[in-house]
């Protein structure tokens, strides 16, 4: 393993300590350290945004905290859910004075953890909305859409609901925005090369030389086939089928792509697949509002891409446009 | 009547937690069959942490056991630290108060760990899961004392029965959390969980026995004298 770190067991920390010296303008660490927060927060009068995930999908989540963006962020350890007390946390901080919404992933821990922490705060008198992002399409069927992992498009569930919050919307308003962005939300990813967590040393699955494997999630958790790997046009052309097949839009709609490196990906790749991936959304008859490449959502250094389209309407439209500043590219 | 000292006994929850410890890269190793590696890291990471707080100190059972189940529901996260921080702290909350801990508290304890965890997780028997390892064994405690067995003996069933139903699980496809992707390709292995908890309640089971023997053999000796 090749990596740049100290004490594999630290790394979340050690990371953390980095993010808050390098975006000191926009961010701050709340007095738990595994609480990042946007440097003004509280914002009064204003609902509070919140989300928490395990580490290891730099910029996410941490990097969405800012202005017009998250207010806080409760940070796990790599690829693990923060601990209930970090998402109660987090929500303490957020607390404006008119509510708190926690936008997560729907994730076993995850869902365990925002459980106990809206229970803590509710002891407290602080109510905590809750909604929670599955727009992995390959990680089950559509009859079991409850069942399915959230990706890359929380960051699409973060962005319109924060911005509902900052134009003074309530925490019932937050709410049914963000639910309305994942519910417009479709992603998948594909892998072609694994991760290594640090604390464990070597890579926590395979895949073997000239192949692909589709619906790969973001810890690594197997897709839905392995098969050879394909033309960078292919694989974009199968991505966009998997995902547009199972959101059914009528033709003429806009809709906003986000085309995810996973961590290892050189950023041109991302570039040549959002070439084909842009044509075949077009020949869909939809049309693409805005297209957001980069490095949005990773799997520490996985070599892989995620690819989410999200339906838009006025609403999401406007929302999308709401000027952000917070250490993510977004 | 068996039983032993609730005041005595801390020094379990530190077996039970250098346990933990030393199957760390063995926990993390099944994990990564079909979980993504971390079970045995992030486990061990929580009970030092709290084997580190009660070092020095010779605390009771009950405290001992709320001190790691706090510290795992503080500062672990994932699945494992909200499932095992509600349980240590549901068997702290059975035993708080009681001063000799026989078979019928010691069953009341692993009752009420279980309903908590039952509590926040979905899991059933056969979801291949820590309940796998945990329900059997408790079912095997109470059956074996409501025969009239000894403390002891209901011990060793206990420990039998939660590594029978940690087997069980090679058998399963996993119905819930991570595993649960996997579908099918989840059959063949271990579940990370459930082998944590055989673990736990082997290394617990052992400490009350051995706690039940020393006095025993004061017993017999004070007797004597």
């Amino acid at each position: 393993m090749q990596r740049f770190i100290n004490n594999p067991d630290f790394v979340v920390d050690d990371t953390v300590r980095g993010f808050v010296k390098a975006h000191g303008d926009l961010v701050k660490l709340a007095d738990n350290p595994k609480v990042v927060a946007f440097a003004q927060a509280p914002v009064r009068g204003k609902v509070g945004v919140i989300t928490g995930g395990g580490s290891g999908h730099e910029p996410a989540f941490i990097g969405y905290v800012g202005r017009n963006m998250l207010d806080a962020v409760a940070v796990g350890e790599i690829f693990s859910s923060p601990t209930a007390k970090s998402f109660h946390d987090a929500m303490k901080i957020a607390d404006g004075g008119r509510g708190v919404v926690c936008l997560y992933g729907n994730y076993a821990g995850d869902n365990m953890n925002v459980k106990m922490a809206v229970k803590l705060a509710a002891k407290e008198g602080l109510e905590v909305l809750t909604v929670v992002a599955n727009d992995d399409v390959c990680s089950a069927p559509p009859s079991q859409r409850e069942k399915r992992r959230g990706v890359a498009g929380e960051i699409f569930m973060w962005k319109c609901g924060a911005a509902k919050a900052s134009l003074g919307g309530s925490a019932k308003d937050v709410q049914a925005v963000a639910q309305k962005a994942i519910d417009n939300c479709r992603s998948i990813g594909v892998g072609l090369g694994p991760c290594t967590l640090p604390a464990v040393g070597h890579p926590n699955f395979t895949i073997e030389a000239g192949k692909m494997e589709v619906g790969i999630g973001h810890h690594g958790e197997p897709g839905t086939h392995v098969e050879p790997l394909k033309t960078a046009a292919e694989v974009a052309r199968d991505m966009v089928k998997v995902v547009l097949d199972d959101h059914n839009l009528p033709k003429g709609t806009e809709v906003a792509v986000l085309i995810s490196g996973l961590g290892a990906t050189p950023t041109n790749e991302l570039y040549i697949l959002n070439d084909t991936i842009d044509e075949e959304i077009q020949a869909r008859g939809l049309k693409v509002a805005r297209a957001y490449v980069g490095n949005f959502f990773t799997s520490l250094e996985m070599v892989g891409v995620t690819l989410t389209i999200m339906a838009l309407d006025e609403e999401l439209k406007q929302l999308l446009a709401v000027e952000v500043a917070c250490p993510a590219p977004l | 009547m068996q039983k032993f000292s609730n005041a005595d006994s801390g020094d379990i929850v530190t077996e039970i937690a250098r346990r933990i410890v030393e199957n760390r890269a063995y926990l993390s190793d099944i994990d990564g069959l079909i979980g993504d590696g971390d079970h045995g890291v992030n486990m061990a990471k929580g009970f030092s942490l709290a084997a580190e707080r009660l070092r020095g100190e010779a605390r009771s059972l009950s405290a001992s056991l709320a001190t790691l189940g706090d510290v795992l529901m503080t500062e672990i996260g994932g699945s494992m630290g909200p499932l095992y921080g509600v349980m240590f702290s549901g068997f702290a909350d059975a035993l708080e108060g009681v001063e000799a801990i026989d078979a019928a508290a010691f069953e009341r304890m692993l009752r009420k760990g279980l309903e908590e965890v039952q509590s926040i997780g979905d899991a059933k028997v056969g979801d291949k899961t820590l309940i796998d390892a945990f329900v059997p064994a408790l079912q095997a405690f109470s059956a074996a004392t409501a025969k009239g067995e000894s403390f002891p003996l209901a011990l060793k069933a206990l420990i039998v029965a939660a590594e029978k139903g940690r087997d069980s699980t090679i058998g399963l496809v996993a119905k819930i959390g991570r595993a649960a992707r996997l579908g099918e390709r989840s059959r063949g292995v271990l579940d990370p969980g459930a082998t944590s908890c055989a673990i736990i309640l082997r290394t617990l089971a052992e400490g009350a026995k051995a706690k039940l023997g020393t006095l025993q053999k004061r017993n017999v000796m004070e007797a004597q004298l």
